[in-house]
């Protein structure tokens, strides 16, 4: 049974590692659709997906937050990344295999991994917009 | 949407996007009734009578990027579809409040699903929201407050990974421990 009393432990233990408490502001930033249409194509999994894969390879200035319908909903899960200094990337029907590739070209390499964008996965069906 | 922790993730999402800073998320199991109710309250920006007559109507939104909002419509349809109910109180300036209750003993009743899942992945994507998680059954109650997690880790982020597999952990427990969750 996890108690309270652990997180002080999780605070001594990682009080000096700077990791923990750095400003992310300088990291990736992902956001994740999480309107209906996203949580009922899997949202959830992604979100957390993009978190225990930074935690895998230990990407402490990357953060996750959630947003609602991005728009394109036959396209769920979408996921935005945005690498500071660079232009927004925009990736669709995603899976977890897809979040691990994501995370090791783009997020720590610096390169958009393209057949997953927007772009390349829909063509002109993304111009219709909404359902 | 597949289990009652996707609704509270999917109606959880207006309460942010109506700029709530507290949700409260309260589950009450009553096995004698065979019911299991579902609040979720807000202090966000509340909704004046004329959206709140709108709401469940799936051909309403607020959104500009589609021309419908499933949220509600689908959390009411699942309530109806297993003889429950849904209820939704709002105040402009205030907060708004929803209530689901769940017949549990009813072929369409959906399943409890992963609240562990849905209350890390929202404190994790949103730390700047505090959380306060409630469940009862006749076992005993869990309770779960993401302001007393902070005030504990004094400094450490709550999205730290450490933080997040602890709440995934502690919610998990903390449920299993009152047999919640457990619908037949």
């Amino acid at each position: 049974m996890k108690s309270l009393k652990e997180l002080e432990e999780i605070r001594n233990r990682t009080l000096d590692s700077v990791g923990l408490r750095k400003d992310r502001s300088s990291g990736a930033r992902v956001v994740v659709g999480m309107g209906t249409c996203g949580i009922a194509s899997g949202a959830r999994g992604i979100l957390l997906s993009f978190i225990e894969e930074a935690r895998v390879r230990n990407i402490t200035d990357m953060t996750v937050v959630q947003t609602g319908c991005i728009g394109a909903c036959r396209l769920e899960p979408m996921a935005e990344v945005f690498m500071p200094g660079s232009e927004k990337v925009t990736y669709v029907n995603l899976t977890s295999e897809k979040v691990r590739r994501i995370i090791s070209e783009h997020i720590v390499n610096g390169k958009s991994v393209d057949e997953y964008t927007i772009g390349s996965s829909v063509g002109d069906t993304a111009k219709q917009g909404g359902i | 949407m597949e289990d009652i922790s996707l609704f509270v993730l999917d109606l959880v999402q207006n309460s942010i996007a109506a700029e709530a800073r507290i949700v409260i998320i309260e589950i009450i199991e009553c096995k004698q009734d065979k019911c299991l109710s579902l609040t979720i309250e807000d202090d966000g920006k509340g909704m004046d009578e004329f959206l709140m007559s709108k709401v469940t109507d799936p051909f309403f939104t607020t959104r500009t990027t589609r021309k419908v909002g499933l949220g509600l419509p689908f959390a009411k349809a699942a309530a109806q579809g297993c003889e429950g109910s849904f209820a939704i109180l709002s105040e402009k300036g205030k907060g708004t409040k929803v209530t689901i209750i769940f017949k549990t003993n009813h072929l369409d009743c959906p399943p409890f699903g992963s609240m562990d899942q849905t209350l890390a992945a929202l404190i994790s994507a949103n730390t700047n929201v505090d959380f306060v998680y409630k469940h009862l059954t006749q076992k005993g109650t869990f309770n779960f407050d993401t302001r007393i997690v902070k005030s504990e880790l004094r400094g450490v982020r709550i999205d730290a990974f450490e933080v997040f597999e602890w709440i995934l952990s502690y919610v998990k427990d903390g449920i299993n421990e009152i047999d919640g969750g457990k619908i037949s």
